[in-house]
């Protein structure tokens, strides 16, 4: 048999439910797979060996008594270390929650654990979510498993490089930028930002309020659709959850795109976009206007300031979100001559450069006599972004572009220019600027052999059409071959 | 030059909902330090707030009492400050479109009639408390701090006035009638001693006859109607004396010292906090649509001003209405009391009396004691009824407050029925009138001054329980004279 560790989610519960092997087997070759892998990649802050080796006992009991359910049932699945665990570690990759144990599961975890997926460990990840590579981490950076010298992306670059080593079949992760997507295309994996609203916040650290996002990183897009439905849905603890019912994703996957609209954005293709990259884009253009979809060009002027909006309307919320690491009640304290001084110096040890630097600028970007320059511009910007994307999709079912504008970058090659490592979320931005989904599939590697990304976006609640679309990508592309640090293809 | 304040008022009134503003842990004051607390209320990593519709209801009901327009749409925001009681170092609270607006409370002040504009009713989150550890129970010099979070994420709300108050007794008005208010409308205990209702002042002071403002001066930390008084006295003197000296008025907070009797400042204009507001955006907008506002409308009890005017036209004097109207619970005793046929004004007065003065003594509430409607209404029966004398129901009134019973069991078991019955009181005023011969002289010769002394003597001999009125009686058909 192959390698458990090399299954996709649908191919492993299918085997489970045959009785094939058990989740305990499963996580037996994932736990392999990580003792081979973690020592160069450092996908992982924590192995909660105890709590998944009990995971995958209860999965296998239920399988047995016939009670299983959900399509994550007994399958090792990792999380982003900012989706808080009851018990268990988190640290959102910060020195100031070094050693914090919450008190209670986030939304999407209960949910998980209820559809009986086997909590592996925490991945590791910019520190509260903030870069594109995984390197602000107070852990030390994770790595990509096409090329250890490259970064995985960021900022889920744990969960990215572990789904895509084989360490988890499946691993979760936050969107606010770009976070699932950027990594994803880096590292060679399907990464999705759902809707804002369709899974719960609730137990996700916040890095921005309104633009935070949690979402599934894959081997497949039928992957991809198996962790949304387990974790998407209503959920009356976060005000912003989206209160209709759940849509059908899993229809349409087989459809094809004949008849459907496809917008190439002209902000997001072409000029700044590394030539290997767009050439494999406008491939995959092609073969979905071969395959029957009418290729639509057109442009959403606004998106051009959709990076500098960004970069004033995330700092702002963070620098409110972060000002609860204090040092008064958990995580790290450093002591003072007075409480202002403790609270201070907790700050200035617990954070590090690059969260220093967005609360800095939101501080300042709310400040009395700056905030309408600069929140109140961003926000109007955003609400341009918001219209020109109604616009758009007036012309077409998804919109496609490349997800990030390079291929995996090496470490230390951006973290002296924040602006650069800023730049690798250009083509992820808008859609959270929106609240629309959106999907990166990989569609083919450079002359390096490093893995290249193809975004899809959808209007909102438009998950059923992205996936459908994806789904086409991903049989065009044909893309099974595996990181260098996995001899075998991906078992489908 | 004769000067003119201008004050403004902030009062902050908790709410008495079952549950938080934005979590479901009980508000529940009485509860052992941090247990009513998860992890919203804590602001743990990656709790979210959910806004508790029943405290949105009471401060509609506030709004709405004080002539409000209720905003369709109103929103929270993040107010922003570093403070270790406060979890998530930012309070949620409402800014720029808060749930009330354009209001006004009627107040009367010394007999003057007065319209106090409220600006807005907002909603907000309570802060935890801290209590610093040390010599002085100083944050100064504290050794260390504890907290209680207890009462983080309790629901506050902020009523703003206009600036429309022209004098410390109408700003002391005005509170009263706002927690009269408060009560009567059942949305808060309004303790202002505990600070469970709080209130700030802005203070200018301009020449009469002036159009524009002063500079304004925030005073803080007033926890009675009293000191908010003494408070606003002591601070329109300061400023007239800045003014009048040829000084300007600094623009700052200070803090009342209620022991010293003086204001201190805190913090001048330019070290005034940035709060930079923001949109919450862990938090949709509150949608208020006709069919919910109808609803609270509906049910909104009556207000001190309406009581006060019942209260009027059953007779009862303007200080007895108003004491009533102000305080709900002894209201509806009272009303329940009268509904039975008791006396209103008797019962108005032993209740703004005798009972008043109790409670006080005792510290405690009206509910806590044996009083209620149907007690009084028994009492005040038998004062019509003669079986007591207005004194003698002072006395069972303070056995029934002291828990030895209904008031006849009272009044049986202190002796202290009225001897009603002239078959049983002749012969004592016989013996009385046997005995003072000069005094029924006098009084035959129509000296009427007399009498009270005889009666007097009656009294005297039956031990107080004579009945006044019937002796009265007696005596002149005995004695035939006046």
């Amino acid at each position: 048999m192959s390698d458990l560790a090399d299954f996709t989610v649908t191919a492993a519960a299918a085997g489970l439910r045959s009785g094939d092997f058990s989740s305990v087997e499963l996580l037996e070759a994932v736990h392999k797979r990580a003792a081979m892998t973690e020592a160069n990649l450092h996908a992982y802050l924590t192995i909660d060996r105890d709590g998944a080796a009990r995971g995958a006992v209860a999965a296998d009991s239920a399988l047995k008594k016939g009670t299983a359910h959900g399509p994550l049932h007994g399958i090792p699945v990792a999380l982003k270390d900012n989706m808080v665990t009851r018990g268990l570690e988190t640290t959102a990759s910060s020195k100031i929650l070094s050693g914090y144990l919450p008190p209670y599961d986030g939304t999407a975890v209960t949910r998980l654990r209820e559809g009986g997926a086997v909590i592996f460990g925490k991945t590791n990840l910019d520190e509260f979510a903030m870069g594109s590579s995984t390197e602000n981490s107070a852990y030390g950076p994770s790595r990509n498993p096409w090329d250890p010298e490259r970064v995985p992306g960021g900022s889920s670059g744990g969960s990215a490089a572990a789904v895509a080593a084989g360490s988890a079949l499946v691993g979760f992760g936050s969107d606010t930028g770009g976070s699932i997507r950027q990594p994803a295309a880096l590292c060679g994996i399907v990464g999705m930002k759902p809707t804002y609203g369709l899974v719960s916040r609730y137990g996700l650290i916040a890095f921005a309020s309104s633009l935070d996002q949690i979402g599934p990183l894959t081997r497949t897009v039928e992957d991809s659709v198996a962790a949304l439905e387990v974790v998407g849905g209503h959920d009356p603890a976060d005000s912003t959850s989206y209160p209709g019912a759940v849509p059908d994703y899993r229809s349409g996957l087989k459809s094809g795109v004949a008849g459907l609209r496809v917008g190439v954005v002209a902000e997001l293709n072409g000029a700044g976009i590394d030539p290997a990259v767009q050439a494999a884009v406008d491939q995959t253009v092609a073969q979905l206007e071969e395959a029957g979809a009418t290729i639509v060009e057109l442009s959403l002027p606004s998106i051009e300031y959709a990076l500098s909006a960004y970069y004033l309307i995330a700092p702002a919320e963070c620098s409110a979100n972060l000002a609860r690491f204090d040092g008064v009640r958990y995580g790290l304290r450093r002591l003072g001559e007075n409480v202002e001084e403790m609270m201070s110096n907790t700050r200035a040890d617990g954070f590090g450069p690059e969260v220093t630097r967005r609360i800095l600028l939101g501080t300042y970007a709310l400040s009395a006599g700056y905030y309408d320059a600069f929140y109140g511009q961003a926000q109007r910007v955003r609400t341009l972004i918001i219209q020109d994307f109604q616009a758009a999709y007036q012309q077409a079912d998804v919109l496609v572009s490349p997800t990030s504008p390079t291929t995996a970058f090496k470490l230390g090659d951006r973290t002296q220019d924040p602006l650069s490592m800023y730049l690798s979320d250009v083509c992820t931005i808008p859609s959270n600027m929106s609240g629309d989904p959106a999907i990166s599939v990989p569609i083919g590697v450079d002359a390096d052999g490093m893995p290249i990304g193809f975004q899809v976006m959808a209007p909102a609640l438009g998950e059923p059409v992205m996936f459908r679309v994806a789904a086409e990508v991903e049989r065009q592309a044909g893309f099974t071959v595996r990181a260098r640090h996995a001899s075998s293809e991906v078992v489908t | 030059m004769t000067y003119e304040p201008v004050i403004g008022i902030e009062t902050h009134v908790e709410l008495t909902t079952a549950s938080k503003m934005f979590c479901g842990c009980p508000v529940d004051f009485g509860a052992p330090p941090n247990t009513n607390v998860c992890p919203v209320c804590l602001g743990l990593p990656g709790a979210l707030p959910v806004v508790n519709g029943r405290a949105v209801e009471y401060a509609m009901t506030i709004g709405l009492a004080l002539n409000c327009t209720i905003a369709g749409r109103s929103v929270f925001s993040r107010k922003n400050y570093f403070y270790p009681d406060m979890p998530k170092n930012y309070q949620i609270s409402q800014y720029e479109e808060p749930l009330c607006v354009d209001g006004y409370l009627d107040v009367e002040t010394d007999g003057t009639a007065s319209r106090v504009g409220i600006t807005r009713v907002h909603m907000e989150e309570d802060t935890g408390k801290s209590t610093h550890v040390g010599v002085g129970g100083r944050i100064a010099d504290a050794s260390h701090s504890l907290i209680d979070f207890n009462r983080a994420g309790v629901p506050l709300m902020e009523v703003v006035s206009e600036p429309d108050i022209r004098s410390a007794e109408e700003a002391r008005a005005f509170v009263a009638e706002l927690r009269g208010a408060v009560l009567r409308l059942g949305v808060s205990d309004a303790k202002l001693e505990e600070g469970s209702m709080r209130f700030d002042a802005n203070v200018s002071l301009r020449a009469v006859g002036a159009e524009p403002f002063g500079t304004k001066v925030e005073v803080k930390n007033m926890n009675s109607l009293r000191s908010l008084q003494r408070a606003l006295e002591h601070e329109i003197e300061r400023q007239a004396a800045i003014l009048e000296s040829g000084g300007e008025v600094l623009q700052e907070t200070r803090h009342w010292d209620e022991e010293a009797g003086t204001t201190t400042g805190m913090r001048s204009k330019e070290e005034a906090f940035d709060y930079r507001y923001f949109d919450e955006p862990d938090l949709v907008p509150v949608e208020v649509d006709d069919e919910w506002r109808t609803r609270v409308a509906g049910a909104l009890p009556e207000l001190p001003a309406q009581a006060r005017g019942r209260y009027l036209e059953m007779g009862l004097d303007a200080t007895t209405a108003g004491l009533l109207s102000n305080d709900v619970e002894v209201g509806l005793v009272f009303e329940a009391a009268v509904a039975t046929g008791a006396d209103a004004q008797m019962v108005a007065n032993w209740l703004t009396g005798e009972v008043t003065a109790l409670l006080r003594r005792e510290d405690t509430t009206l509910g806590a004691t044996p009083i209620d409607g149907s007690v009084l209404a028994e009492l005040s029966a038998m004062v019509t009824d003669g079986q007591l004398s207005a004194s003698a129901a002072k006395d069972v009134l303070a056995g029934v407050l002291a828990g030895e019973g209904r008031p006849a069991e009272v009044a049986a078991s202190r002796d202290l029925i009225q001897v009603s019955d002239a078959g049983e009181l002749e012969p004592v005023i016989d013996g009385v009138l046997a005995e003072n011969d000069e005094a029924v002289a006098k009084l035959k010769e129509g000296d009427e001054k007399v009498i009270g002394f005889l009666v007097g003597q009656v009294m005297r001999a039956t031990g107080g329980k004579a009945d006044p009125g019937l002796v009265n009686q007696i005596i002149k058909a005995r004695v035939g004279g006046g």
